[in-house]
């Protein structure tokens, strides 16, 4: 730990030793006066002064220009990276302070240092850089890891927050802050209405990235998760419209009616344009990935090129970048997943999860270098105001909003969610670019002072506070007394059920569309799309064949059916006996004994959205492990049953019989290999071909075995 | 949408099955779509294959159990009735029902029929109890390869140790419904079926 920091603080001071190199090249006391400091940095090699040169240079040369830009670029990246380290090594922070907000103190004790240092102000994050480097690997991961069954589940929901929400939002922080302004006392009448609900509308965007990085760690249920992601997510299209909306107001001399009308076509112009791109790219790559079978190493490439052309496109035409790529991601997973091998699958997601990763940490930390400067104009009612509006307006929009919602919708958003939502409102680094994009007019300074106190305050206390909040709010509605074993297993049997019954129910929503999308899939995409059309096969699908052959071999070996103890060798060899104390010790360790062994036992429900995770990669763990011991338990169940009643009416019950082309449960025959060659031998076994449902588990929705909830807890 | 499905339920029925379960029109007509999707060989009634083939069914732990519900009394069909008369059980408990009271038959979806339904899936005997072995097969099915049989006897006979009022060792329905109710989980007993 304390290596690492001593790295972090070293590569700190070298950061902005260089940051010195190559600003001020006259100022070489600077250079002796650090060297004194650092020792064996490797600033020996700059030359002391002028006359030195000519001799060294045959020696030494030091270019430093030549390889400013990479250098620089990869030191940031560098330091970004190791303050991650630094802040995974303390177990404790993360718990008590966003990463987020660790990141931008980082930040703000880099800013301090080069603006003491070189008292100018340091580079500002230029907004080119992140609109076009820094956010979409962002926006990429997360549309390509969205849960896309709960997403579309709730779509309703959050468009209904991402666009009316966010327009109620700007509207009314405009409207309100103009009301302030009119305030003779606070010296803000030059602030006109335009501007105000200009500025209304950069700050009331939600920001995903802060979003995203507060909730991963106050673990909220998946439904409420995917409404506060996706609305954070979608609300770029409207926040792009407002915001040029008012721009080119601004610029024209007056408003007509025409004017707002086209405003409002513009909007919807852009979020379906936004989509369509994304569509069309993800048709495209989905197809390149038909034919990459035989140079398998670039196909990660292609999914990253054409979603990163999809967001260029679209912001080419001024549309919805955020949105096309997040549709070019969703739409091409599926089929670029059965097209590419296991080992691309793997690298993509890895550098999906890397790229996005660098791209989080160094827009915090540029977010911290950016606020310290001569950039302010420190008016603190005007601030202090919009922070207050900014609250207001967003719990209220929530709870409206939320009304409407639960009267239509079947699945109903509680108290403790508002909460959530309103709360979890978090600023970030987008209002921040677009401040900075605004045109040079008289109180420019004043809105970034105010949005970088807003993204401060929303981070940093909000960020905070958030989860002792939630904790708070849980405690009130725990039960006193924790659940007796009885109820907890009575209770899990209820859920079990409730589960069963509802996939029997087809409980899953909208699902005419679902049907209609999945008969559209089979009938013409797959065709076109897929390289090969039968499914790949999951792990399950593998090991249940893996045990009908095993079986078979037993059988051929043994020429008779053999009764189903013997073959649980694979039961067997996982199973560890968890040694508990003897039945005569007290009553009291039995007891607490059972309980333990009953939470860490007891078989989760089938859960309705895999949690998404910053770190770790779906499919890690946990839940697949149970669905196999299910199977095999139930496999084993079911050959018992085999051998233990002959009547053909059993074995009528048995026969699966598959049929081929069931567009909506996709299944994959297994045939075990008794097939014919034990047709003479064995009479119980004349249904020589046993032909088997698995369901295929990958393609079929059932996502959550690909993509599963992984310990929470595991971060790293 | 829904009016292809539902002409092919006479009126007559669809007045009868409204009756009976309280679900509405669409609602019907919803499950009966689900109904004949499940029901890849046309013949108007699902076997336990068809069943088996709903993926998420496969992996839950009481999977074998909740199809076994749809088939009373051996045997090997289930036909609309049948169907959609168990999944009104889960329907959400509104609060026109409630107020209802002793008017006339109580309805599918009332409370105790949900915790019933739940009771018969552990019962197998049907002798209105839920005995040590029943209570052991269903923990076996819902909880991993990890336990032992002594221990899962040990819990077996920890909840009918709190459970069983009347000291007979078994669970009876009545002992079952209180359990749940110092637990509190209206909400959780019901699904909401959609439109």
């Amino acid at each position: 730990m304390a290596s690492g920091l001593g790295l972090l603080l070293l590569l700190l001071l070298g950061q902005f030793c260089f940051q010195l190199l190559g600003t001020s090249g006259d100022s070489l006391q600077h250079h002796r006066s650090l060297q004194k400091d650092n020792g064996s940095w490797g600033l020996e090699e700059t030359p002391e002064n002028g006359s030195m040169v000519s001799a060294h240079a045959l020696l030494f040369s030091l270019d430093y220009q030549h390889v400013q830009i990479p250098f620089e670029i990869t030191l940031w990246i560098m330091l970004a990276s190791l303050a991650k380290i630094g802040f995974h090594l303390y177990n404790k922070m993360p718990t008590v302070v966003p990463e987020s907000c660790l990141l931008i103190f980082v930040g703000l004790i880099m800013g301090g240092l080069i603006y003491s240092l070189n008292d100018k102000s340091p580079p500002v994050m230029d907004s080119d850089i992140f609109f076009l480097y820094l956010l979409p690997p962002i926006v990429l991961e997360a549309g390509y890891f969205m849960p896309s069954r709960p997403f579309f589940e709730n779509i309703g929901t959050i468009l209904l927050y991402a666009v009316v929400g966010t327009m109620w939002n700007a509207f009314g922080i405009g409207l309100s802050l103009y009301g302030i302004c009119q305030v003779k006392y606070f010296n803000l009448q030059d602030v006109s209405l335009l501007h105000n609900l200009w500025f209304g509308s950069l700050i009331a965007a939600v920001d995903p990235v802060a979003v995203l990085s507060v909730f991963e760690e106050i673990h909220v249920n998946e439904k409420l998760h995917i409404l506060v992601f996706g609305e954070s997510l979608l609300n770029d299209a409207v926040t792009v419209v407002l915001y040029k909306l008012f721009k080119s107001f601004c610029e024209m001399p007056s408003i007509k009616l025409v004017d707002i009308l086209a405003a409002i076509g513009k909007f919807f112009l852009v979020g379906i344009g936004g989509i369509f791109i994304g569509l069309l790219f993800g048709v495209f790559a989905a197809f390149t990935t038909r034919f990459t079978k035989t140079i398998r190493v670039i196909e990660p490439l292609f999914v990253f090129l054409y979603s990163y052309l999809s967001y260029l496109t679209a912001e080419l035409f001024h549309l919805s970048g955020i949105v096309a790529i997040i549709t070019c991601a969703m739409s091409m997973k599926r089929y670029v997943e059965a097209n590419i091998s296991q080992k691309s699958h793997t690298t993509i997601k890895y550098f999906m999860k890397m790229w996005s990763s660098v791209s989080d940490t160094l827009i915090f930390i540029f977010l911290g270098v950016s606020t310290i400067g001569n950039n302010h104009e420190w008016n603190w009612p005007y601030i202090c105001f919009t922070i207050i509006f900014c609250l207001i307006w967003r719990a209220l929009g929530v709870l409206v909003l939320t009304f409407f919602v639960n009267k239509c919708h079947v699945n109903t958003v509680t108290r403790k969610d508002q909460f959530i939502i309103a709360y979890g409102g978090l600023r970030g680094a987008i209002c921040f670019s677009l401040v900075f994009l605004l045109p040079e007019f008289s109180r420019k300074k004043l809105f970034i002072a105010a949005t970088t106190v807003v993204i401060l305050f929303t981070v940093f206390v909000q960020g905070m506070t958030i989860r002792p909040l939630v904790d708070l709010l849980d405690v009130t509605r725990r039960r006193e007394t924790s659940p007796t074993v009885s109820e907890q297993i009575l209770i899990r049997f209820f859920d079990h059920l409730l589960a069963g019954i509802e996939d029997i129910s087809g409980h899953w929503g909208q699902y005419y569309w679902k049907d209609k999308l999945e008969y559209f899939n089979s009938r013409y995409l797959q065709k076109i799309l897929l390289r090969e059309y039968d499914q790949p096969k999951s792990s399950i699908v593998l090991l249940y064949e893996k045990l009908e052959r095993k079986h078979a071999i037993e059988l051929a070996e043994a020429g008779q059916l053999i009764h189903t103890p013997s073959s649980t060798s694979l039961l067997r060899s996982r199973e560890t006996a968890v040694s508990i104390q003897s039945p005569a010790s007290t009553n009291r360790d039995i007891m607490d004994n059972i309980q333990e062994i009953l939470t860490t036992n007891l078989y989760k429900i089938r859960r309705v959205a895999p949690a998404y995770n910053r770190y770790t990669l779906p499919g890690e763990m946990g839940t697949a492990e149970q669905a196999k011991e299910i199977l095999i338990r139930r496999h084993k169940s079911l050959r018992l049953s085999f051998s233990q009643s002959d009547s053909d009416q059993s074995q009528k019950k048995h026969i699966y019989s598959s049929s081929h082309g069931d567009s909506e449960i996709k299944t994959i025959r297994c045939q075990s290999l008794t097939g014919d060659s034990l047709a003479p031998s064995g009479v119980k076994y004349s249904r020589s071909k046993s032909e088997c449902y698995i369901p295929s588990l990958k393609a079929s929705g059932v996502e959550w075995m690909n993509e599963d909830e992984r310990d929470k807890d595991q971060i790293l | 949408m829904g009016s292809q499905a539902s002409t092919l339920l006479r009126h007559e029925e669809l007045e009868e099955i409204k009756k009976e379960t309280g679900f509405s029109h669409s609602q019907i007509a919803r499950l009966y779509k689900r109904f004949t999707s499940l029901d890849v060989n046309g013949v108007g009634a699902l076997s336990r294959e068809d069943f088996l083939r709903i993926p998420e069914l496969a992996i839950n732990p009481l999977g074998d159990r909740i199809i076994s519900a749809f088939f009373p009394e051996g045997e090997d069909e289930a036909n609309f009735r049948v169907f959609i008369r168990i999944l009104a059980r889960f329907r959400p408990i509104s609060d026109k029902e409630k107020s209802k009271d002793a008017k006339g038959p109580e309805p599918l979806n009332s409370r105790s029929n949900k915790l019933r339904f739940a009771f018969q899936l552990y019962d197998l005997d049907k002798d209105d109890k839920i005995s040590r072995s029943e209570l052991i097969q269903v923990l076996r099915m819902m909880v991993g390869v990890n336990i032992s049989e002594e221990q899962l006897g040990v819990m077996a006979d920890r909840t009918i140790q709190e459970a069983d009022e009347d000291g007979d060792g078994a669970i009876s329905f009545t002992e079952f419904v209180k359990v749940f109710e110092k637990t509190g989980i209206e909400q959780k007993m019901s699904i909401q079926f959609l439109d």
